[in-house]
């Protein structure tokens, strides 16, 4: 596809560059860094834009492809380019910094330059992780993603700051380093880090095993996938409010996306025989995560573990290993992105008025603000899979592609919408319903401000709840492919019915 | 012209109109747009109707909703058939009568831009509900329905039971959506779409297939069909998910009327009728309807017996009113089902109305026993009410008769176990009667027990408040009188005087019945006398000797007491599910597998390191003569193994 300039490239380094260009700035010009930094990631936004528009959605093959040679001794190359997996995450990434940035405006005071340079580093990182078909390349902006991030917890975060941000950094990097490995052992195997190069090839099956457990050790951490799930919680309750939308946001999404890049279509043998402990881990994701969340009694750490139930519906659809399921998770991990992403943008909110994450400390917000009601409710009942919302839609096609390939799998996920309903619905009442908490008599509603930074995901949550397909088309080709590659081709989209029908017999 | 669009998208416009402009702009306008909006949803709903009776049948996709893979597929669209029909001008009429009722009883309420906006979204949701050409759509107006119940049941949040009332009713919801939902992912799975047509026409060919279940063969379709009802049992509030509907009484009356009377409840009965084919196909699934329905008409007109709270006694009816008509469909009769559910919209719409306009008089009081004697002060909602009971209580010619008649007589013909339910269904009767008089008579006659403040309050309800009363009992008298028994109309000599059956017959079948004249009059006078008697023991208890049922409460304090707490079902459930869920996360979840196994494990390895690290850094103590000391043993040992290597 012709554009007038790199896309990609442009994507990953508008931001990078930015950040740097941030970095000579005096620190003493607060408003001037503020104003750029919102520029900058507008502009990235506004240039990522053409991916959506002009996305050919009839091919499975990369697109937006640029492909320079890097170091050749080793064989490594600059090698870029998205297809219907990774696309919708680019945009979402975009998207989602413009929120940072503006969720961030007044609840950063100290090393405001620091922190905005730090936001920028990770949104081209991120964007790096997305479209990088090189597998250097590809560990290069996974681990660079992670400093800028340690920094946004340990730097910018709440008390226990210090111990959430090495945990989310040892306990990350432990699971990278034996990514690090198979990609070294894929390496001395074939001689390329070509990632379109070693999807075609064929492993045998011991090697497969190793690899699919090596890539699982990174992919799992990040997910995060049950019982690799405690650096979340932690985490995301010290982080600053950015931080925790970039973690919820996208960052989790890159262990779902690691599956769907490397592990299905590279070890598609040893990916169909550990589908049942797949399975198994995710509905133990759901369950578990959800009823831990009735015993939470800090608004981020409920949510964060929220995440990992949610995070159990994406895995669960992935390891589906069919249309529905596949298509259901992808959808799931932006729809996670985007409503988890809006209910740590509303506790930032709220937190900055009362700096307080007690949920005790909260009770009758509905009666002083209304509007912010209002939306945390929206996301609130997207949460929870509400038809014509965007939830339902993904939790519905995990669902149907899970209850197809297992059973048992399916029926015990479906559990999951009684105990989200539970918990969040309890959530709302005590910090919303109820008498009005003295604490929070006062308080003001939600400023243009901040009502600018929630809006378009409100608006997102309904578009996908009512015409998913505007989004689901971009997947439906790739996924189709990746589902061949696992498959071996037998018959792409195996027939759901026939699948059924056999269990049946 | 696909002016029926307009059908369900007015109330949606209103909603956001209110919703968005509510506050600040409209203020006490904003019931204009909602009631206005209703009303043209109304009209255009009776031009639908004209058109599906003169056999326009209306099944069009409006655009396609998902697309998943190149195998699912569905779309939004709309059908209106006879039994869409019926449900239209139920859920318009009640919703706009309500609608304006609410405008005087809700007249000073802050949240009143807000009260119209949810009323307005909730009729939007349950005309998705009964519109849909799908089972997905279907799916989407049911949960939508659901959440504006949980909106306005819990409209007065400041108050923590009604903030409960709200969540409860919702999460026990999702219990049965969990099977609906298992339900409708199993049928798309076995027929490959989800779209009525279709699904209707193939779903004969599934009928005797089986699966292996817990190492038994069950028919597939019956395991369709028992999810698809978990649906139902949630939302018409059957045994042994009827626990949210009496909480649900927290809510503003009118929403009690309109969400938990007359349409939302009913959903449940819908759906059952709608997917009549599967449900059919399914012996076992339809005796489970038919006897979960009877035990639950039975089981809460015995718990409304004792109840004080007037609105209680109303939701208690409801509930076993809708046991009624779900045991109708499970013997094959759904369209005398349908039926009831027409009729129970007027005269329970008009029971709640009447009970909000006595609370309006008595400031928001619902305690029976501090009333007494209202009769004089408020005289059109003591006779319509008195009108609307005895429609319930099944006298003739009120509409409750025609329908009620029906379902106890179709039951008593349906063979298995027809005789059973027919039997739980006509005790249910003579109690309905008895606790529907019960009601009237201590409210209404006697001498006034309230305070002497109430009683200089007491007044009958404005006008906006009581010409909707007045509608509904025209409803409640008449609304029966389009389907008069085929029985009268041999006495008569006219032939098809059941218009209604008639109507109902190209969609939903009528059973077939063989017994005599003699029988049909012989069960129909069975059913009156019960009715009759059920209100003669009323008379009896309340009004001649009224210290009957203070002897019989104490001399029986044990079934009282079961009663009056409702057979401890909402403790039960306390105790095993929400204490225990609580329990298991807190005590087990958090405070063991998180925090001793799983951070025990990442905690541990760090702090092994660290301690193996320490014990080894000992060895640097940075004193001389140590170094000095391991470099001799370590020369001591290299040259041992050097002689040992030499030596061999």
């Amino acid at each position: 596809m012709e554009t007038p300039y790199p896309i990609l490239t442009t994507v990953i380094f508008a931001p990078i560059g930015g950040g740097l260009l941030l970095m000579l700035l005096s620190r003493k010009s607060e408003s001037l860094i503020k104003w750029l930094a919102l520029l900058i990631s507008m502009a990235t936004f506004g240039l990522s834009l053409p991916l959506f528009t002009g996305f050919d959605k009839t091919t499975h093959l990369m697109q937006f492809q640029e492909r320079h040679a890097w170091i050749p001794a080793w064989n490594i190359e600059y090698f870029i380019g998205v297809d219907g997996i990774s696309v919708l995450f680019v945009l979402l990434s975009t998207l989602i910094t413009i929120l940072c940035v503006l969720i961030s405006w007044h609840s950063i005071k100290d090393k405001i330059k620091e922190f905005y340079v730090a936001l920028l580093l990770i949104e081209g990182s991120m964007i790096g992780v997305f479209c990088s078909l090189d597998f250097f390349l590809f560990y290069l902006f996974w681990e660079a993603m992670l400093i800028p991030m340690y920094l946004l917890i340990g730097v910018w975060g709440g008390p226990k700051r210090v111990y959430a941000a090495i945990k989310f950094f040892l306990y990350t990097l432990v699971g990278s380093v034996l990514m690090l490995v198979g990609i070294i052992v894929l390496y001395r195997h074939t001689g390329t880090f070509n990632i379109l190069d070693l999807m075609t090839r064929s492993y045998p099956y011991r090697l497969q095993m190793i690899l699919f457990w090596a890539f699982f050790a990174a992919f799992a951490v990040k997910v995060p996938m049950f019982p690799v799930h405690t650096w979340l919680p932690d985490a995301h309750t010290e982080a600053p409010t950015a931080g925790s939308v970039i973690l919820a946001g996208i960052l989790i999404k890159m262990g779902a996306y690691g599956f769907l890049r490397f592990s299905l279509p590279m070890f598609p043998d040893a990916a169909r025989a550990m589908t049942p402990v797949m399975l198994g881990l995710s509905v133990v994701a759901i369950i578990y995560g959800g009823l831990i969340c009735l015993a939470q009694t800090d608004l981020k750490r409920l949510i964060a573990y929220s995440s990992v139930s949610h995070m159990g519906f994406v895995t669960l659809g992935i390891f589906a290993l069919n249309a529905q399921g596949v298509e259901g998770g992808i959808l799931q991990m932006l729809n996670h992105g985007i409503v988890t992403g809006a209910l740590f943008l509303c506790v930032g909110v709220i937190y900055e008025r009362t700096h307080s994450r007690e949920i005790a400390d909260y009770g009758g917000l509905a009666t002083p603000l209304p509007v912010y009601a209002g939306f945390f409710m929206v996301f609130t009942l997207a949460s929870i899979g509400l038809p014509g919302m965007n939830g339902f839609i993904g939790e519905f096609l995990i669902i149907l592609g899970g209850f197809a390939a297992n059973r048992v799998a399916g029926v015990l996920a479906a559990t999951g919408i009684i105990i989200g309903a539970a918990y969040m619905l309890w959530l709302y009442q005590r910090v919303f319903f109820m008498s009005v908490n003295d604490k929070v008599k006062a308080l003001d509603d939600m400023d243009g401000r901040e009502i600018i930074t929630l809006l378009p995901l409100l608006l997102l949550v309904f578009w996908i709840g009512v015409y998913p397909n505007t989004f689901l088309s971009f997947m439906h080709v790739s996924v189709s492919h990746l589902l061949d590659q696992v498959h071996y081709g037998a018959s792409g989209e195996m027939n759901l019915a026939q699948i059924f029908m056999d269990l049946v017999k | 012209m696909d002016y029926y669009l307009l059908i369900p998208f007015l109330p949606l416009a209103a909603f956001f109109i209110n919703i968005l402009l509510g506050r600040k702009i409209l203020g006490t306008a904003a019931h204009w747009v909602s009631t206005l909006a209703v009303f043209g949803s109304m009209v255009i709903a009776y031009m639908s109707v004209y058109d599906v009776i003169h056999g326009r049948i209306v099944n069009a996709d409006l655009y396609t909703w998902i697309i998943s893979g190149t195998q699912f597929k569905v779309s939004i669209g709309f059908l209106i058939d006879q039994l869409t029909a019926v449900m239209l001008v139920v859920v318009t009429t009640v919703s706009f009568l309500v609608h304006v009722y609410s405008v005087g009883y809700m007249h000073d309420d802050p949240g009143y831009y807000r009260f119209f906006a949810y009323l307005s979204l909730f009729t939007f949701s349950m005309l998705m509900l009964i519109m849909a050409n799908n089972l997905l759509q279907l799916y989407f107006g049911w949960e939508a329905v659901g959440l504006c119940s949980y909106f306005l049941i819990g409209f007065w949040y400041e108050k923590k039971s009604a903030a409960d009332a709200g969540k409860k009713a919702f999460v026990v919801n999702r219990f049965g959506d969990f099977g609906f939902g298992l339900g409708v992912i199993l049928l798309f799975l076995t027929l490959g779409t989800l779209h009525y047509v279709p699904v209707f026409e193939k779903v004969s060919s599934i009928a005797g297939q089986t699966v292996t279940l817990f190492g038994t063969e069950v028919h597939l379709v019956t395991i369709m069909a028992l999810l698809l009802f978990c649906g139902a049992v949630g939302k018409s509030a059957q045994v042994p998910l009827h626990v949210w509907l009496p909480d649900a009484m927290e809510g503003p009356t009118p929403v009690s009327a309109l969400i938990h009377a007359a349409t939302m409840v009913t959903a449940g009965v819908f759906m059952v009728a709608r997917l009549n084919p599967i449900f059919s196909l399914s012996p076992v699934a339809m005796n489970v309807v038919a006897i979960t329905g009877g035990i639950t008409a039975l089981f809460a007109a015995t718990i409304a017996l004792v109840q004080n709270d007037i609105k209680r006694v109303v939701a208690y009816s409801t509930v076993s009113q809708l046991g009624y008509m779900l045991l109708a469909c499970g013997v094959g009769a759904y369209g005398a089902g349908i039926f009831h559910l027409y009729t129970h919209a007027f005269f329970k719409a008009l029971l709640f109305l009447c009970a909000g306009s006595v609370m309006h008089a008595m400031a928001g009081e619902l305690d029976m026993q501090k009333m007494g004697g209202l009769k004089k002060y408020m005289p059109v909602t003591y006779w319509t009410m008195v009108i609307a009971s005895l429609s319930i209580a099944g006298i003739p010619p009120f509409a409750g008769f025609f329908s009620k008649d029906e379902i106890l007589w179709m039951a008593f013909n349906a063979g298995g176990v027809g005789k059973f339910v027919w039997a739980l269904g006509a005790v249910a009767a003579v109690l309905t009667a008895f606790y529907s008089f019960r009601l009237i008579f201590v409210t209404f006659h006697g001498e006034f027990r309230g305070t002497e403040e109430q009683k200089h309050h007491l007044h009958e309800s404005p006008k906006v408040m009581t010409i909707p009363l007045v509608i509904l009992c025209i409803g409640a008298v008449a609304a029966g009188w389009i389907g008069i028994p085929q029985l009268f109309g041999d006495v008569l000599g006219i032939e098809h005087i059941n218009w209604y059956a008639g109507f109902m017959e190209p969609l939903l079948g009528h059973p077939e019945v063989h017994a005599s004249h003699g029988v049909e009059w012989g069960v129909m006078g069975l059913s009156v006398a019960i009715g009759v008697a059920g209100i003669l023991l009323a008379v009896k208890f309340y009004l001649r000797d009224p210290g009957i049922p203070r002897r019989l409460a104490e001399e029986h304090p044990f079934i009282h007491r079961v009663l009056w707490n409702k057979y401890y079902v909402d403790e039960l459930y306390d105790l095993i599910i929400v204490r225990a869920a609580k329990a298991v996360a807190r005590d087990i979840m958090v405070g063991f597998t998180d925090a001793k196994i799983i951070e025990g494990i990442v905690n541990g390895v760090p702090r092994f390191i660290g301690w193996t690290a320490q014990q080894i850094r000992k060895v640097q103590s940075g004193i001389v003569h140590h170094y000095a000391s391991f470099m001799a043993a370590g020369l001591f040992l290299a040259f041992a193994l050097m002689l040992i290597k030499l030596w061999t």
